[in-house]
């Protein structure tokens, strides 16, 4: 069980990691001051999260690892995040529908980890569902916005449709990891809330006037630790300091 | 109030100010007064939004979670110190837009310390504790200057900075009690950070052409001078607290004027950086241009979007 639920609280605090990490790249090249206060906000609370999360795995683990250890110190193929999170921030429209489609697949998953049978991560799912509901508002409105504002924008950001539609499927991986903790009543299912992903995008997507993807091929990986080009340079990044200088304290 | 000539309007208005009665957006104004508080107050929302760019630069690369939080969180105040700024700016008449423009083609300056790079993590401590101590200076004394709306937004500006300068502080404290590779780079920060620290209370008096005006018109109440002591005198005791040393040979406590003597500013330097010779000054405009010509489409789109919306309503 303790192996299961540690598996598990990477996978939510990686998530929130590495896309927290993706944001603070956008730190002072918004395409308005107001979005650049918005994007580091959005990126404080997800590294927030990803304080709670992964400094409650490294209990869970029992092995003497705090949140730090393991934000900072893993191999790459350690880190267990989806594919989505770790795409490149690209332009504002890549980076709004990457948050869009992480967003609803985030606030329903913390609406059913609320009621978790393990207390922490349902405390932790209460603080990170009041969050995620506001990130859903600006991303699903900024995506209706580029949808529905000039054939520029239109055109641009289904084009970042097309690009990352691909790899969402990888959110709602599910393997023995959550089989072993739903049974728990730890872990919620992800059928349902692909459910309820499916419903918000088809709304979002209906009044922002975009289209699904012709092609439904799919991308996955990250969950088992195999990740793109990309994770390297953000680990890079990343890790700099730790690796630069070790067991110091900062 | 029409039949009043100009020079009884400005004898009215000068009056108020010396009797510390705040001017407000409506009230009748020198034009230079007008000028003079939109040169100052939109480069100090320049020097906030360029500001962010050196410890924007570090966010991904903080040491831990906690000091990458701290440090987005405080990027996010510096972008909410330049919004509150740029509004004050409008309440003059400017234009937000407009006076970016101006920074972008070099017609409006932002504070030159910007100008300088950041990098090590050392620098991330430098900036909070020496920049954003230096900005407080400045800024405690602007809480009291004669525009309302400025005065305003100073006083919560204020709060948030000291708080930045204390995890700056904090920050050095840590490499200073770490390792000597720590405590190197800490010293290297310093080295670096000290005297263009110094240069951002501008020119000395004698070569400042604004001042007088200022001070009479109470935007400013101290001069370039005096803050810049009142700085030195506070840093000194700070760094010794630290264990840093100053990299000012001639610094040295003068028991007469109760101060601390210091050497030379390097004024060519101060003159160079300000006229663009930094070496960041075109990276940190460049990235600038870039994020505004970048996001021009987004933009656009939000606009075309509002007015699409406003038309359905109506229809």
């Amino acid at each position: 069980m303790q192996e299961a639920l540690f598996q598990y609280l990477l996978r939510l605090g990686d998530d929130s990691l590495i896309l927290g990490q993706r944001l603070a790249e956008w730190c002072g090249h918004g395409p308005i001051l107001e979005e650049d206060i918005a994007l580091t906000n959005i990126s404080l609370d997800l590294i927030g999260q990803a304080t709670s999360v992964l400094h409650y795995a490294g209990e869970v683990e029992g092995k003497g690892r705090d949140g730090d250890k393991l934000a900072f110190l893993r191999y790459e193929n350690e880190y267990v995040n989806a594919l989505l999170v770790e795409q490149p921030n690209g332009h504002f429209g890549d980076t709004l529908m990457r948050q869009f489609f992480f967003d609803a697949f985030r606030k329903p998953l913390f609406e059913r980890l609320i009621h978790s049978k393990d207390k922490q991560l349902s405390a932790i799912a209460e603080k990170s569902l009041k969050e995620t509901r506001y990130h859903l508002k600006h991303s699903s409105e900024w995506v209706i916005r580029l949808g529905d504002g000039t054939e520029e924008s239109h055109e641009k950001i289904q084009a970042s449709v097309e690009q990352l539609m691909r790899y969402t499927a990888e959110l709602f991986y599910e393997d023995a990891v959550d089989e072993h903790l739903q049974q728990q009543g730890i872990a919620c299912s992800l059928i349902e809330i692909k459910n309820e992903w499916d419903k918000t995008v088809k709304e979002v997507f209906h009044e922002a006037t975009l289209k699904f993807p012709d092609n439904n091929w799919k991308f996955e990986g990250g969950r088992l630790g195999r990740h793109s080009e990309y994770m390297g340079f953000i680990l890079s990044d990343l890790q700099y300091m730790q690796r630069a200088y070790p067991n110091m304290e900062w | 109030m029409k039949n009043l000539s100009n020079e009884e309007l400005e004898k009215r208005f000068q009056e108020k100010i010396d009797k510390d009665i705040k001017i407000e957006p409506n009230d009748w104004m020198p034009d230079a007064y007008r000028k003079s508080l939109i040169r100052q107050i939109s480069q100090h929302a320049h020097s906030e939004v360029v500001g962010m760019l050196p410890e924007g630069n570090w966010i991904t690369r903080a040491p831990n979670l906690r000091r990458k939080a701290v440090l987005l969180a405080k990027v996010q105040d510096e972008a909410g110190h330049g919004l509150y700024l740029y509004s004050a700016c409008e309440t003059l008449g400017a234009n937000r837009e407009q006076t970016i423009d101006d920074m972008h083609e070099g017609k409006a300056k932002y504070s030159s310390i910007f100008n300088y790079p950041a990098v090590t993590w050392a620098d991330m401590g430098a900036v909070g504790w020496l920049v954003d101590g230096a900005a407080i200076m400045n800024q405690v004394a602007l809480c009291r200057t004669s525009y309302g709306p400025y005065a305003r937004a100073m006083v919560k500006i204020c709060k948030e900075e000291s708080f930045h300068q204390r995890q700056g502080y904090e920050i050095l404290t840590t490499l200073c009690r770490g390792t000597p590779q720590q405590k190197a780079m800490a010293q290297d920060a310093l080295n670096r950070f000290w005297w263009p620290s110094l240069m951002m209370f501008g020119p000395s008096d004698a070569e400042s052409p604004n001042s007088e005006q200022s001070i009479r018109w109470k935007i400013k109440r101290f001069t370039n001078d005096e803050l810049r002591q009142q700085f030195v005198d506070a840093s000194v005791p700070q760094a010794d607290i630290l264990g840093l040393t100053i990299p000012d040979n001639n610094l040295k406590w003068n028991e007469e004027r109760q101060h601390y003597d210091f050497g030379e500013i390097n004024w060519d330097e101060f003159w160079q950086v300000l006229e663009g010779n930094g070496p960041c000054n075109k990276e940190r405009i460049n990235a600038r241009k870039a994020a505004k010509e970048n996001g021009e489409w987004v933009r656009n789109a939000a606009l075309a979007f509002a007015e699409k919306r406003a038309l359905r309503k109506t229809a």
